[in-house]
């Protein structure tokens, strides 16, 4: 408890929260809507954060959860009509499917390179099958997949149990702060615990970990399964948030958006990401009303320079410069007092 | 019977795609240790150079054979001094950077040339295999690739500058003490792993759409066969080539090209979960 | 040696590494309590024959027994939750933690609650004199001091098994001393097999050596009879080559 409660945690928990309270207060319907987005690329950021920056695992097609939720829950409120079971068979789908490939690459001991690689081929077949689609003939009873078309006009989120309460902007933008505080409360939580401090043990050096009776394979497949199932949340928040699916959540440019964002925010922590995904997105947003630039080349760009002139992403880096900089004053303060004491020692 | 034929033509050249393709990434790989993400954007720049150089009217084959290797070459050569150079062992940062140059490199040329731009057919028209007709080209092709492994093959383990490459690899600092210093050695290495990328774009130009995104599908197949084959470049890659190749083909033609990519990921994943260092990490160890 | 069944034994253990036959049918067996020292030269053979003890690495043939149970082909985690701990030869420890953090991290394992493991940790923490650098990053340690830190989360595991890769390697002498005095009181609750160079060391802890040339046994004793024996000292020195 007392590790969950330090100032960083709880510093962002009260800002995202003081957000979520008054962002409908101050700002118009639409932007609303476009900060709705914004939460939920900072989950699906907060999932990546926690499966390579905590458990260790490079995990190149975490798309491929986010896709396969949102088009779960796109096939599945179509047939069923009603949202709560569609949306929790979005979570429970990536989850499972995760669980079973974690656990056939952990146990077979391959290797984080290969692992990395694997998951960025899952993601990219995923892309190749679902758009080629198109014709009638491919269709989840009544659910058409439409290919590159995509799948849309399909029922938002309503109150449970009440079909015909269909929550409204506002009343998702809460939805989608809730989950994504309640999510990087819960990973603390987690970090904090016996199981967490083994996760962390087991990125730091594997070896050690099994030569102490740790299964690595097990602790890697269960903290990839946990990454998937925020994952896929954010994924069922995006297609309640737009009510559009198409193949694009699955490919290359999805896939390297959230690595981007990770790496850009700070690998190592969880609140960077969250706040890199939400600049890279804002930022994203404005490009793309300029026609000045192809998108692509500037993500590209920045990437390259992140990587090559910041290599610890802004967070860390930050951090590290406000401490050196607290260091130097806590230097210098004791050098004042040194000299006070010198000089009260020779009688001045 | 002559379906027969049409069938082991057809898998013969999905296994010679798939090797051509792949062994610029397993040269570099190999021998470098290093994984460009950007391998599929190199080939999609070597199909563009040989369709934007035949479209100003250069002969095709000189297209394909010449502009399109030398100018993927010279574009390896710059990105390794500028960037890979200065990430020797940061294998996460590598990948990272190699990333965001295939997102820098897609960027430009939809920026240049648009998102489609006039292509090349295959040259050489088809050959008549009993009431079946099968693309000339595509032999040819397939020629083409063999002949390419042999040269990388024998230059490997026959020339000087092969047997140095292959000394590097295994220990860069006694390599270094000998008088090879390992950057000249890994610039040269990656400007030929690049060159062969940009035969292997030209090569394929005819046979597929040229568009900027052409990369993404191919880097994914090609990083399967080069990790399916294990250390040795040349006979991992070709081992590789002929499983996968075998299987996406086989796949394409029973059902779609689609479930063709679907069966070739599946039998990668049950291959690495078998083989965990690939087919030549147990198999033909010590070979090429 | 006390007669009775041994608590590690293995049988016709042999190790090959692509064309390389690291360890050759070693049959090698050790009782509780003793406290055994494996010697060699170099290329001997004596990481190898740790690692298939570990389960780091899967023997080529042969089998390794554990208290009468076959742990030939188990995974490492399951060998040390049997009660095997083993220090390697290159330091395993988790640099970017706390030493608290590293030590509770090896007492988590065969504790009930994180509390429980906090007390065990604690416990070693005080009788290693690690109590001032508790809190100081592992990583930044000086070579002996993270070697201490590794013997700890050994200490801390409650292990019947122990087993080292060159505790001493690279410690001044005060702090081989100390390790000295520490695997004498280990000596009475765990089996340790010590992996070493330094002779002086070796008579002081050793009852029985063990001595390995190109993957075999060639001598096994009294630490005094093995030492002085000439065929050793011609290995080492590399005189003419022993069949």
């Amino acid at each position: 408890m007392r590790d969950v409660c330090n100032s960083g945690t709880l510093f962002v928990v009260g800002v995202a929260t003081a957000i979520a309270v008054l962002i409908p207060q101050i700002v118009n319907l639409y932007l609303v809507i476009v900060y709705s987005n914004l939460a939920i690329m900072a989950l699906f950021a907060l999932s990546l954060a926690w499966v390579w920056g905590y458990g260790g695992i490079l995990c190149f097609g975490q798309s491929a959860f986010f896709g396969l939720a949102a088009y779960v829950y796109a096939v599945s409120v179509i047939n069923i009509g009603e949202s709560t079971a569609p949306f929790l068979l979005a979570v429970l789908v990536p989850t499972v499917f995760a669980a079973v490939i974690g656990a056939l690459m952990f146990y077979g001991r391959v290797s984080d390179i290969y692992f990395a690689i694997i998951t960025l081929c899952v993601t990219l077949i995923l892309y190749s099958l679902i758009s080629s689609t198109a014709g009638p003939q491919f269709h989840i009873f009544a659910a058409r997949l439409n290919g590159q078309n995509g799948i849309s006009g399909f029922r938002p989120l309503n109150l449970p149990g009440r079909s015909d309460d269909v929550l409204g902007p506002v009343e998702s933008f809460y939805v989608c702060m809730t989950f994504l505080i309640g999510c990087y409360v819960a990973l603390k939580f987690l970090l904090s615990s016996r199981f967490g401090r083994v996760v962390v043990a087991v990125r730091e050096n594997p070896v050690r970990a099994e030569l102490l009776g740790y299964d690595t394979r097990w602790t890697r497949t269960f903290v990839f399964t946990i990454g998937a199932a925020i994952a896929g949340l954010a994924g069922a928040l995006f297609a309640v948030w737009g009510t559009y699916v198409n193949p694009s959540l699955f490919d290359l440019r999805m896939a390297a958006l959230v690595i981007i964002w990770v790496v850009v925010g700070g690998l190592g922590t969880l609140a960077g990401p969250m706040v890199g995904a939400v600049a890279l997105q804002y930022l994203g947003n404005v490009l793309g009303k300029q026609q000045l630039a192809n998108t692509g080349m500037i993500y590209g760009f920045l990437l390259i320079v992140f990587v090559m002139l910041v290599p610890q992403g802004v967070f860390p880096t930050m951090q590290r410069l406000i401490s050196r900089w607290s260091l130097r004053r806590s230097q210098y303060e004791m050098k004042l007092l040194g000299d006070d004491i010198s000089k009260g020692m020779q009688g001045r | 019977m002559d379906l027969t034929l049409i069938i082991c033509l057809d898998i013969l050249n999905g296994i010679a795609m798939l090797a051509m393709i792949s062994v610029g990434l397993a040269i570099v790989f190999g021998i470098m240790g290093v994984i460009n993400l950007a391998h599929g954007e190199f080939l999609m720049l070597g199909a563009f150079a040989a369709t934007v150089s035949t479209n100003a009217g250069v002969n095709v084959w000189v297209s394909m054979l010449i502009v399109a290797p030398l100018f993927v070459g010279i574009v390896g050569l710059v990105v390794e001094r500028l960037l890979i150079r200065l990430l020797y062992g940061r294998m996460t940062d590598t990948l990272i950077v190699t990333w965001g140059l295939s997102l820098f490199l897609v960027g430009a040329v939809t920026t240049l040339f648009g998102y489609t731009i006039p292509g090349i057919s295959a040259p050489l028209g088809s050959v008549k295999l009993g009431v079946y007709s099968f693309s000339a080209y595509r032999l040819v092709f397939t020629g083409l690739t063999a002949l390419t492994f042999l040269v990388i093959w024998s230059f490997l383990k026959y020339t000087r500058w092969g047997i140095i490459a292959r000394g590097t690899t295994q220990n860069p600092e006694m390599a270094s003490a000998l008088g090879h210093a390992p950057h000249r050695v890994y610039a040269i290495t990656f400007f030929s792993g690049s060159a062969v990328t940009g035969l292997a774009g030209g090569l394929i130009a005819p046979l597929t759409g040229v568009v900027p995104t052409m990369g993404a599908i191919f880097v994914a197949k090609a990083f399967i066969a080069v990790i399916g084959g294990g250390a040795a470049i040349v006979a991992g890659t070709f081992a590789a080539s002929s499983f996968f190749g075998a299987v996406d083909t086989l796949a394409s033609f029973v059902w779609t090209p689609v479930i063709g990519q679907a069966a070739m990921l599946l039998a990668a994943i049950i291959l690495l979960r078998l083989l965990p260092r690939g087919i030549t990490g147990r198999f033909l160890e010590r070979r090429i | 040696m006390t007669v009775g069944a041994p608590l590690l034994e293995t049988q016709a253990l042999t190790k090959r590494f692509g064309g390389v036959l690291a360890i050759d049918r070693i049959d090698f067996s050790v009782e509780p309590r003793e406290l055994r020292c494996v010697i060699g030269p170099n290329g001997a053979g004596k990481s190898s024959f740790f690692k298939c003890l570990t389960g780091l690495a899967r023997a080529t043939s042969g089998r390794v027994l554990f208290m009468g149970q076959d742990i030939t082909r188990a995974d490492p985690c399951h060998i040390a939750r049997l009660g095997i701990a083993t220090k390697t030869q290159v330091p395993n420890v988790f640099d970017g933690l706390s030493v608290r953090e590293n030590i509770w991290i090896a007492a988590n394992r065969h504790s009930i609650s994180g509390v429980q493991a906090m007390k065990a940790s604690e416990n070693t923490i005080q009788r290693l004199g690690l109590s001032t650098a508790a809190n100081a990053v592992v990583g930044q340690l000086a070579h002996g001091a993270r070697q201490w830190v590794e013997l700890a989360m050994i200490v801390v595991a409650n292990p019947k098994l122990v087993l080292l890769d060159e505790p001493t390697a690279g410690m001044s002498g005060a702090e081989i001393f100390r390790v000295e005095k520490l695997l004498n009181e280990l000596k009475s609750t765990a089996t340790i097999i010590v992996v070493e160079h330094d002779v002086k060391f070796i008579r002081r802890i050793a009852s029985h050596v063990t001595v390995l040339h190109n993957g075999s046994i060639l001598i096994e004793g009294p630490v005094a009879t093995v030492l002085s024996d000439t065929r050793v000292r011609d290995v080492y020195l590399g005189r003419h080559s022993v069949t």
